[in-house]
């Protein structure tokens, strides 16, 4: 900066020249009806032909960038590098398994809730993760891939949700982890994800003749203002922010946030005995969605299925004799174990209950979060049936 | 009993967790787990184990994993009217609740700041356009304050930003009789409008202009009695006036050193802590977020610098608050100067279709520059943490890039509404940018990069440092006075900012840039006519000229986007492949 350049100059001056300019016959009347009519007009039109489901299926990842190796949820945005939105196709579109299936390649998908997801776990300390490291193969060489289609929040229609999507990605083997929590009918529509999805929940309820209400007032159904631009801003700027995300995933292999401290599971418990709406002394299975669980078989059709009950943390704390932990009393969570069992068994479905298979020190900050030393050792178990199934079921 | 900052919390609960609706829990009866499934699946375990609120609302800050809907917009143990009649409920401190170094102006206040204008552009004239600029001024000081966790500060930080323009002008008067009809009214309004934001606080908790509660009103009318004494003082001191602006500067300097300095401004919030009876443990410099301070001291520095120099225009009371206080023009600018400012003040306005259509178009290009291409860049520009984070070269590239666009869009995207809303009430505020970033050198940049910030430090440091050297008794070559002009002033234009140590490197980055631009152009005048000679060469270094601009500016940002010297040069390593 030279001074007598500074004095000279005149910035202000300039700054008007290169500033926006009328062009003379344009009235400022004209401008603002024309401005509202295609105001009106576009959101007219968006609402009329919804484009959302197709804006969802545009991109970047698997191609600007790797797919993410589950499925987005975060609400910690700007520390996660990920979000929770509710277009399936976007999240499916995000995820490695879109990345197309080789031939050469024995597709699993593992669906469950957050213990799948991995919460508070790395992408490579999952439960698929590990799965992946065992190096699985066919009977004839062909590797087996893991994938994980866990998503937090905990119910069976949220699973069949998320299995009828993963279909359409070709799996030949479906690992579904679940544990009691998943199961009572007042949970079932709960999930963000259901609820803003009822139009997919309702052709679930329809097709596998479910015992859910399809005019559920959970489920959210939006007005037509609510489906223009306007009242979509946030489900557009979500599509916008997933792929801007996509350069931080790629840039830094983070997709969650993780405290630096959390509280272990709770020990010490209420002498409660009550779970839900049901009380002892028998677990009432008409209050259990155990048809939601039949419609994931229906849904997976000739796709094999393992069933997992999951482990749970089992507190030695107060009150240990009457339940389990914070979330089941004791007689509950035996009757369900029992009762899942006999399920799969009329079904056919192969399945392992490990519910007790992790030490307490092994949880994380839930019941059902484990570390990743415990996820390794739920892997190892997990990884013997399936081969088994794989043996058994596999079809060159 | 323990109280939160109502909307404050609310608003970043809502940002945080996107929530729309909203859930109303006390803390005394927390609620069971099975009235709030979502709880009960993700939550609970620590939930019902949290104690205390503060904990509590730890776990829903960092934790908060669902969609549905939760805010806590009265989250307090005891009745709501314990709450509006307690005079000294001490609030919580939440660690990351507060952890935003700056808050935004949320779209929706400049929106209805420029409604404002466009109002009082439309429909109002004489000298009731001037009065309502001088309550719409005063209304965005305090009602765009942040929140501030020391009690009752984001009331008396906007108040002192009025009471400092008041000192000022009383000590930059001139010949103006102090008794005039106009000097009257603007006390008049001034008492009005503080009394109001003080009776506010009696609402009830939704009420205020200001973010927390506003405090007891025995202590707004001494400040208002203090305010008249000192100002009536002022007046009548004919004797000394000179020591007494020259002691403002000083004031006002000082203050903004403190502010700009992180250890003085903790320093400082401790104090002002324990003044208010609360723990200084967690005193932090984030307390102190004095809205649009930068801009107002500069104002009023100009105007004394440019009074001591006898070219100040005679100013009066509600003329000099406007201009200081401007409402476009506070949180980000453009510092406009005076003599220009007070001409387009007492001009007429005419709104015409033409000023209008182009008000409009310039304040929708600013709302998209900065709400679409802005807010879109910072989600993958560089900061602390990505930083920190990555190491692959080419993503560092894209984070430095997105940042340096990023900065560009938004302050410039801030300015074009600031003078879409000026143009709509006669006042038509300078330029602070002229694509910087297609110049083909450095001193081109700093011509058209936040101008009148530039402009500002070459009237009141680098021309009178360059005149004092030119002058001095030994003889100074003129290099040696370039580069100690340049670099001076560059380092002054970083501390600005902040007082650290990249704001700092960044200064003098540019400030030796700039020095071998001069050299360069100086060098190269003789030597290379024959380029400009030819025509597509004169193209291609112009071309080779504006990309090496650039990108020495994009690598200056690195040193301005990040808080500490080593984390910069290991980031400016990285991007050239070292240290991966």
């Amino acid at each position: 900066m030279d001074s007598n350049q500074a004095s000279n100059r005149s910035p202000l001056a300039k700054g008007e020249d290169s500033s926006m300019r009328l062009s003379p016959g344009i009235s400022l009347k004209n401008v603002l009806v024309k401005s509202i009519f295609l105001f009106i007009l576009l959101n007219l039109l968006f609402a009329l032909f919804k484009p959302v489901p197709w804006l969802a299926r545009i991109s970047a990842y698997n191609s600007l960038f790797p797919g993410r190796q589950r499925l987005p949820f975060g609400e910690i945005q700007d520390k996660a590098y990920n979000l929770s939105l509710y277009q399936l196709d976007a999240m499916f579109r995000s995820h490695t398994i879109a990345a197309g299936k080789s031939l050469n390649e024995y597709r699993v998908i593992v669906i469950g809730d957050s213990s799948v997801w991995g919460y508070l776990l790395k992408p490579y300390q999952t439960l698929t993760a590990s799965l992946n490291r065992m190096h699985l193969t066919t009977p004839d060489g062909k590797p087996v891939r893991f994938y994980n289609l866990g998503y937090p929040t905990i119910n069976l229609t949220k699973d069949i949700l998320i299995l009828s999507n993963a279909m359409k990605y070709q799996p030949d083997l479906v690992v579904w982890l679940t544990t009691l929590e998943a199961f009572p009918h007042s949970k079932q529509l709960t999930s963000p994800i259901v609820q803003h999805n009822p139009n997919s929940v309702r052709s679930l309820i329809r097709a596998y003749n479910l015992d859910l209400d399809p005019l559920d007032s959970n489920l959210v159904d939006p007005t037509f203002l609510e489906q223009t631009i306007i009242g979509q801003r946030r489900s557009l700027a979500d599509l916008l922010r997933l792929q801007l995300y996509g350069v931080l995933w790629a840039a830094t292999g983070i997709d969650q946030f993780y405290p630096e401290t959390y509280d272990p599971p709770q020990a010490n418990l209420e002498a409660s005995e009550s779970f839900y709406d049901l009380n002892p002394p028998t677990l009432d299975a008409q209050k259990l969605a155990l048809d939601s669980l039949s419609a994931g078989g229906q849904i997976s059709g000739r796709v094999p299925i393992l069933l997992v009950n999951e482990p749970i943390y089992i507190s030695q704390g107060e009150n240990s004799d009457i339940r389990y932990n914070f979330f089941y009393p004791r007689w509950a969570y035996d009757q369900y174990r029992s009762l899942l069992m006999q399920f799969s068994q009329s079904k056919g479905w192969a399945y392992l209950d490990l519910w007790d298979l992790i030490p307490p020190g092994e949880f994380t900050n839930s019941a059902i979060h484990l570390t990743p030393l415990g996820t390794e050792r739920l892997a190892s178990q997990i990884i013997p049936a399936v081969k088994t199934l794989v043996d058994q079921t596999y079809v060159p | 009993m323990i109280i939160l900052e109502i909307s404050f919390l609310c608003n970043r609960l809502m940002s945080l967790s996107g929530c729309k609706t909203i859930l109303t829990l006390c803390v005394d009866k927390m609620p069971t787990t099975s009235k709030i499934p979502e709880f009960r699946l993700l939550a609970a375990p620590i939930l019902l184990r949290s104690k205390n609120i503060k904990h509590f609302l730890e776990y829903v800050t960092q934790n908060f994993l669902t969609r549905k809907p939760v805010c806590l917009p009265a989250l307090y143990a005891g009745s709501l009217a314990d709450y509006r009649h307690s005079r000294s409920i001490p609030s919580v401190d939440i660690p990351g609740l507060l952890a935003s170094p700056t808050l935004p102006m949320p779209i929706l206040q400049i929106t209805i700041l420029c409604l404002v204008a466009l109002l009082i552009g439309a429909f109002v004239r004489g000298q009731w356009r001037v009065w309502l600029l001088l309550v719409a001024s005063l209304a965005a000081v305090y009602w765009l304050q942040p929140f501030t966790p020391i009690s009752h500060l984001d009331f008396w930080l906007p108040s002192i930003s009025v009471v400092l323009t008041i000192f000022v002008w009383a000590v930059t008067r001139q010949n103006q009789p102090w008794n005039s009809k106009d000097n009257w009214i603007t006390v008049g309004i001034l008492i009005g409008f503080v009394l109001v934001i003080g009776l506010s606080r009696y609402l009830g908790p939704v009420c205020c202009l200001t973010p927390s509660r506003p405090p007891v009103l025995y202590q707004i009318i001494l400040l208002i009695a203090l305010t008249t004494g000192l100002v009536l003082l002022f007046w009548r001191t004919s004797q000394g006036r000179s020591a007494l602006l020259a002691g403002f500067l000083v004031l006002i300097l000082g203050l903004f050193i403190i502010l700009k300095t992180e250890p003085l401004a903790a320093w400082l919030s401790a104090g002002l802590r324990s003044l208010s009876g609360r723990s200084s443990s967690t005193a932090s410099a984030l307390d102190l977020r004095w809205l649009g301070f930068s801009y107002i001291a500069f104002r009023l520095l100009h105007c004394m610098r440019d009074r001591q120099n006898g070219r100040l225009p005679e100013f009066k009371l509600h003329e000099f608050l406007i201009y200081v206080l401007f409402f476009p023009t506070l949180t980000a600018g453009p510092i406009d100067r005076s003599q220009r400012f007070i001409q387009d003040l007492r001009k007429p306005n005419n709104l015409n279709s033409q000023d209008l259509t182009q008000s409009f178009q310039r304040i929708a290009w600013g709302f998209f520059k900065k709400f679409v291409v802005a807010d879109t860049l910072a989600v993958i520009a560089l900061n602390e943490v990505n930083a920190a984070q990555t190491s692959p070269t080419m993503w560092l590239w894209v984070f430095v890039y997105a940042y340096a666009f990023r900065i560009y869009f938004d302050f410039s995207g801030y300015t074009d509404i600031a003078i879409g809303a000026g143009q709509f009430v006669g006042i038509k505020l300078p330029e602070n940018f002229d694509r910087p970033y297609l110049k083909p050198n450095l001193t081109a940049f700093w011509n058209s990069w936040h101008i009148t910030l530039a402009l500002w430090f070459r009237a009141y440091f680098f021309n009178p440092l360059t005149r004092a050297l030119r002058s001095s008794k030994r003889a100074i070559s003129m290099p040696v006075i370039i580069f100690l002009g340049q670099l001076g002033t560059m380092t002054l234009i970083g501390l600005w900012h902040g007082v650290t140590w990249n704001f700092l490197i960044w200064g003098a980055w540019h400030g030796i840039g700039l020095f071998f631009h001069n050299r360069w152009s100086e060098f190269s005048k003789a030597k290379l006519v024959g380029l400009t000679q030819t025509p597509w060469l004169n193209r291609l270094s112009s071309l080779a000229s504006t990309f090496l601009t650039f990108q020495y500016v994009v690598l200056g940002w690195v040193w301005f986007a990040l808080p500490e010297p080593a984390q910069s040069w290991k980031v400016l390593l990285g991007l050239f492949g070292y240290g991966q």
